[in-house]
């Protein structure tokens, strides 16, 4: 075990950082917009498809997956928020308390995921698909081979999660942002366009699974019913790194991916059961979290 | 003459629930088709799969996702004890080990906000099923259990014994202390516990008690296959039906979800043979629609078309006997 400790670790890390970026994501559905959206995972999936379409399509013109990141994003954020100032928002208006509102909108998620998944199906016919990336090289590190892709990958996620943070935390609509996590009802009276900002929040969460996905398309392979995993995955990280906070999610997502990558040495089918343990005893000892209020 | 005035209003329902079941019991008579048989039978497992999740759910507002979990359980109960013991012992067991897994799952994540056991039982399904995996290869040196089938009119009895065991069970719960303090909970959990409603201690009693009745219903389905594997077992699908069918129907009512589970396992036989992705898309369209626009389910839509209809009526009632007074 102590000599492959190092390359272990560097696994746990690189998987850790795209899980962070979902699960901040997943954090900002919920921590503002209080939609608890088991969807989440489709959106990785659209991300995904969207990028390994766009690389083989067949003819002269493809898209390099770094450069469909800027089509995969946006289109994902336009679906999120569409889905917010249609389907939620109006369960929002008509839910009598705020956790009646994230009862039902949690169901409508479940509907989600029937109604994208399948319909991928349709489109993209169902076979599992993996594609190389032109730049890629192995890189040898710690007595073990990682890829340039996987590096990258980590490497943006970070850079995304940082972009992220300076904007919550220093822009005008970030301010906004954190007016209506703290308390929907007196942002409003604030002069805060409540709809449009939990809409943005919704909108922005799927913006990050979209970019997730396309990063996850460089170096792993991809099919219709990947979403699931990623979205129990990003759950636990969330809970962990605590509800409405951006460095608890990295680090959330650092030990998940830690923890897993070491489990996988030992005992794959362990996987699911060790993040569940972890997830039991953090419910136990500190439900809100490592950084949560 | 009318009829209405021989029987007593109130040996109605009785009387006609009496003659349905009279009907389902004699069915393996004149069914003609093992097909008809298994049909039935599956509708009758949804039944109780939506009624037993609609038991803790309904009145609580707490979002279980652990049907298939329980389900999966009292399957792989089946697998592992079906060449050694008799079906019915089976049940009851599968039944006692669902409800101590949803005793301890209860008692761990039902202290915590709702949303928190919503996520846990979410993963539920996926956690059992890997464990399940895991005992399978590693320690009993298998992939999956070979079961010798029971016949189909066995199985369908037992299956109509469990639904008409879940509905009884569930209208006593409703009439009961029990059902009461469910009901304070849903309302408000924190006057609840004022009132001096142990609330976790209802909370996690009533879940477990809904798990005996999946686990059951999982035995039963388990004593109908050839081959269980674990993988195929622990199916998220078997989560997601009961709460659709339960949410579509309507919770307010006893009969809410079981007019649900009819609709939708017959729905599902149809459609998911031919189109399986078309009925998914519909499946998830539908389940949407329903929390959108009918969230009192089309149990909900009674009383309104009642009212519509009552206030036609009587304005029709009103207007003869004007008529009869202008005559006199």
């Amino acid at each position: 075990m102590i000599e492959v400790l190092p390359a272990v670790l560097i696994n746990g890390l690189l998987v850790g950082g795209v899980l962070a970026l979902i699960a901040l994501g997943l954090n900002i559905q919920y921590g503002v917009g209080r939609v608890f959206n088991i969807a989440h995972g489709e959106f990785i999936m659209l991300g995904a498809f969207i990028t390994t379409t766009l690389f083989t399509l067949t003819g002269s013109v493809k898209i390099d997956p770094l450069v469909s990141l800027v089509i995969s994003g946006p289109f994902l954020f336009l679906i999120g928020f569409i889905l917010y100032r249609t389907l939620f928002t109006s369960l929002r208006n008509r839910a009598p308390s705020p956790a009646a509102f994230e009862g039902s909108s949690l169901l409508a998620a479940f509907g989600l995921i029937f109604v994208i998944q399948n319909t991928a199906i349709l489109i993209w016919g169902g076979r599992t698909r993996v594609y190389l990336w032109p730049h890629d090289f192995a890189i040898p590190l710690a007595g073990t081979v990682f890829r340039f892709s996987q590096v990258i990958a980590f490497a943006l996620a970070i850079a995304i999660g940082v972009v992220f943070y300076v904007f919550v935390n220093r822009s005008r609509l970030g301010k906004a942002i954190r007016a209506a996590a703290q308390d929907p009802a007196t942002a409003g009276l604030m002069g805060i366009n409540i709809n449009m900002v939990l809409a943005l929040c919704f909108g922005f969460g799927a913006l990050l699974a979209g970019l997730a996905g396309s990063l996850i398309s460089m170096y792993s392979s991809t099919s219709e019913v990947m979403g699931l995993g990623y979205a129990i995955g990003a759950i636990i990280v969330m809970v962990l790194g605590g509800l409405g906070s951006i460095p608890g999610s990295f680090i959330g997502g650092f030990i998940i991916g830690i923890i897993g990558s070491v489990v996988t040495y030992y005992e794959p089918a362990l996987v699911i059961p060790a993040y569940y343990t972890l997830f039991l005893i953090l419910l136990l000892v500190r439900p809100q979290g490592l950084l949560g209020k | 003459m009318d009829i209405t005035t021989f029987i007593p209003r109130k040996l109605w329902v009785p009387g006609l629930l009496l003659l349905i079941l009279i009907v389902l019991a004699t069915l393996p008579l004149y069914a003609g088709s093992n097909r008809v048989l298994f049909i039935s039978a599956t509708t009758l497992m949804y039944i109780a799969l939506a009624v037993s999740w609609a038991m803790f759910s309904g009145p609580t507002g707490y979002m279980s996702l652990a049907p298939a979990a329980f389900f999966g359980v009292g399957i792989y109960t089946t697998a592992i004890l079906r060449n050694e013991l008799p079906l019915g012992v089976i049940i009851v067991a599968a039944g006692i080990v669902s409800f101590i897994v949803a005793l301890l799952v209860g008692l761990v994540t039902l202290r915590l906000k709702g949303i928190y056991f919503a996520i846990f039982t979410f993963g539920l399904v996926v956690l059992i099923g890997q464990l399940v995996l895991y005992y399978d290869i590693h320690i009993l040196g298998v992939r999956g259990h070979p079961v010798t089938p029971t016949t189909y009119e066995i199985m369908y009895y037992c299956m109509l014994g469990l639904a008409v065991a879940t509905l009884l069970a569930a209208y006593f719960i409703r009439r009961s202390r029990l059902g009461l303090a469910l009901q304070s909970i849903g309302g408000n959990e924190e006057a609840a516990a004022h009132m001096g409603v142990n609330t976790t201690r209802v909370k996690v009693l009533t879940f477990a008690i809904s798990a005996i009745f999946m686990g059951a219903a999982g035995a039963i389905m388990g004593a109908r296959m050839v081959f269980v594997d674990p993988a195929a077992t622990f199916s998220v699908g078997y989560s997601f039906s009961p709460v659709l069918m339960a949410v579509f129907g309507g919770m307010g009512q006893l009969y809410g979800p079981v007019i649900g589970a009819t609709i939708f396992s017959l729905l599902e036989i149809w459609l998911s043979g031919r189109f399986p992705l078309y009925y998914a898309i519909i499946f998830g369209i539908i389940l949407i629609l329903v929390i959108l626009y009918l969230p009192g389910g089309v149990v909900g839509l009674i009383p309104k078309l009642r009212n519509r209809l009552g206030g036609v009526i009587s304005r029709l009632g009103k207007g003869g006997k004007a008529e009869q007074h202008a005559n006199t």
